[in-house]
């Protein structure tokens, strides 16, 4: 290789753990979120062997509470929270901005510090003797009853939530800051936009949940009554401040996987994306609409009926712009010159994914229908649709299709192909028979359960064995490439967006020279020709 | 960044802010019926803004940022309206 590239500039340790460099930043979360993705996945692992029989005979109650718990966690709060927006964003947003870095590089890399921060004070809760509280940390469990590490656990979380913060600090500050001279709002490529309006929530919402943190240990460590009403408290004030994030949080889960989602419709469609304003402007609708709903998760709390009716009118209108979001991208496809690239593979899968758990969510948001189904696995399907069928498989999408920008080399596209349909496979035989667990009304958190039940049961931990098996291939032949794949050139898809205007991988400082907008993002005119890739 | 300012005004925010929260104490111990809440709210509406204006700095800031933060204080608003409505209409 001649010239020098972010990976070759400096090989010590003190240069990747004191780098300023956004590139090099997103490699450290990136090789993080992968550590915490096996954690997680190693929990759900068990979880899942232990629901093959009805009977109780991998783990008993108080550590299968414990599992789903650190499950729900990591997977939420250390994989995909940051998943899309510190890996991908972190890497793609300065190239595609046509930027040499973020706003503010240092205030990155503390992200970076304060992130592992609290990852590790979670990790430590869950080894130093486990929480059993769920993700959601409800009270009065976990301030009164639960002897478990709640508050060292919910300490880590506190803690990452800074680090949201400030990353969506940046994102905000550098798209408005940092575009290149032509780069206007309507030229943004859409994965822009999704960001943004991310990055807003992250801004807007975190702040509460911190609170909410804090609550806790106060009316744990000093008996004050905030939550438990013997002494003065509301429970019911706990969940209204937690879902307050944490439904906003679903859309900070999802909306960079949308963004994700157009950049590769329209790439191996060969087509401009469909109504590109209506998709950017839905972008901040979601993010907005997004906050007005949380009232859905406590409809069987004792919250008022005035509430939860409201409460589940707004819910039907957040659907509206997840699904001119859908649309477009079918209209996108219409008529395009597709290829089935890998990075393709998972954008489709992704739109199907996410269609059953949009779909199913206005089930739940149904008060009728939602009395029956809350707190059985057809909720658990839901959120795994969306979370795990969406936003998993856009992020691996975007990582395929970014790779040969992030490491300057091809992967093996046959077997990025293989992996990209067993996942799905995998996937819909993991997740689709707990719908139907659901409606027949097993519980979500229990591991023992009635025989009837264990047909669905068996196909799903079959479905999660291929699954952890597609997910892991990634690992082996995307590891392969990084060292001895084929080199790609700066553009191998024959994309546009800025990032593909600057070499694979990209110098340190992004641009050899200032790049400039001429024109309108997405103007593919039919000309495809991947490279070859070593197969 | 900014140039330097005399405290004056936080330590006067800072006293405002102890004097409105003695008044909401003392308040709530007399017996006002539905306007308690009304007074307590008020009350914690003029704080909110005390604390934005002085402490967040928002009356020296212009465009952009009073956009985000005026964003923010109005889903606060938003927090707390539909929490009282469950709040307030519960059976
Ligand atoms: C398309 C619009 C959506 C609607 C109308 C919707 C509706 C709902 C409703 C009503 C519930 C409560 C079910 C219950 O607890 O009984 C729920 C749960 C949930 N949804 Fe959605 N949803 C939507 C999109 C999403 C998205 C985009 C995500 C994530 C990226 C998501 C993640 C979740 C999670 C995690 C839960 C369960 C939380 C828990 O109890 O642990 N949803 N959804
Ligand atoms: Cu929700």
């Amino acid at each position: 290789m001649s010239e020098k590239n972010y990976l070759t500039t400096d090989y010590t340790l003190k240069s990747w753990f004191l780098t300023t460099d956004h590139k090099r930043i997103a490699i450290l979360y990136f090789a993080s979120l992968i550590f915490f993705f096996f954690i997680g996945g190693a929990a759900a692992t068990a979880i899942r062997i232990e629901l093959a029989t009805p009977q109780a005979d991998l783990v008993s109650s108080d550590i299968y509470n414990r599992l789903f718990t650190m499950h729900g966690i990591i997977m939420v709060w250390f994989f995909l929270i940051p998943s899309i927006p510190n890996t991908l964003g972190n890497f793609i947003v300065p190239l595609m901005i046509g930027a040499r870095d973020l706003a503010f590089p240092r205030l990155n890399l503390m992200s970076w510090y304060i992130f592992m921060l609290g990852g590790c004070t979670t990790l430590f809760a869950i080894f130093a003797g486990g929480v059993d509280t769920g993700w959601t940390f409800y009270t009065p469990f976990s301030t009164l009853y639960s002897n478990s590490y709640v508050i060292v656990a919910a300490a880590g979380v506190f803690i990452a939530g800074f680090s949201s913060i400030l990353t969506g600090l940046n994102f905000i500050v550098t798209i408005h800051r940092l575009r290149a001279p032509g780069l206007t709002w309507y030229r943004l490529p859409l994965f822009l936009w999704s960001l943004y309006a991310t990055s807003v929530i992250l801004v807007l919402a975190t702040p509460v949940l911190a609170i909410t943190l804090i609550l806790i240990a106060t009316e744990r460590f000093f008996g004050v009554g905030i939550f438990d009403p013997r002494i003065g408290g509301d429970p019911l004030l706990f969940q209204h401040l937690f879902w307050f994030y944490s439904h906003p949080a679903v859309y900070i889960m999802i909306l960079p996987g949308m963004g994700v989602i157009n950049e590769l419709v329209s790439c191996y469609s060969r087509k401009q994306v469909f109504g590109y304003k209506f998709v950017a402007w839905a972008s901040l609708a979601i993010a907005a609409v997004g906050f007005l709903v949380w009232g859905h998760h406590m409809f069987v709390s004792g919250q008022s009926l005035v509430a939860s009716l409201v409460f589940s009118f707004m819910s039907f209108i957040v659907a509206v712009p997840s699904a001119i979001k859908v649309f477009n991208w079918t209209a996108t496809l219409h008529k395009g010159s597709i290829h089935f690239d890998a990075p393709m593979l998972y954008a489709l899968a992704f739109i199907g994914l996410f269609t059953i758990g949009g779909l199913t969510g206005l089930f739940l948001a149904c008060l009728a229908f939602d009395v029956h189904a809350t707190d059985t696995y057809f909720v658990v399907a839901h959120f795994h649709y969306i979370m795990v069928g969406g936003m998993v498989t856009a992020y691996f999408g975007g990582l395929h299709y970014w790779w040969p920008k992030m490491t300057g080399r091809h992967y093996s596209e046959y077997w990025a192909r293989t992996a990209a349909v067993l996942i799905f496979f995998g996937f819909n035989l993991t997740f689709f028979p707990q719908f139907i667990l659901g409606a027949e009304g097993m519980p979500r958190r229990y591991h023992v359960y009635p025989p009837e039940f264990q047909v669905w049961n068996v196909l799903s931990s079959g479905g999660a064995a291929i699954l952890a098996v597609a997910y892991l291939m990634p690992l082996l032949y995307l590891g392969y490439s990084a060292f001895f794949g084929a080199r790609a050139s700066a553009n191998p898809w024959n994309a546009t967006g800025l990032e593909w205007q600057t070499s694979s991988p990209p110098p340190e400082f992004n641009f050899t020279t200032q790049p400039v907008v001429t024109r309108a993002p997405y103007q593919y005119n039919g000309d495809f020709q991947a490279e070859p890739q070593n197969a | 960044m900014t140039q330097w300012r005399p405290p004056l005004p936080l330590v006067g925010a800072w006293l405002g802010l102890l004097a409105l929260l003695a008044l909401t104490v003392t308040l709530a111990y007399v017996p006002l019926g539905t306007g308690n809440s009304v007074v307590a709210l008020s009350i914690g509406t003029i704080k909110a803004g005390l604390v934005a204006a002085i402490f967040m700095e928002l009356r020296h800031r212009s465009g952009l940022t009073l956009i985000f933060a005026g964003a923010g204080l109005f889903w606060l608003g938003i927090l707390l309206w539909l929490g009282l409505m469950d709040f307030m209409t519960r059976t």
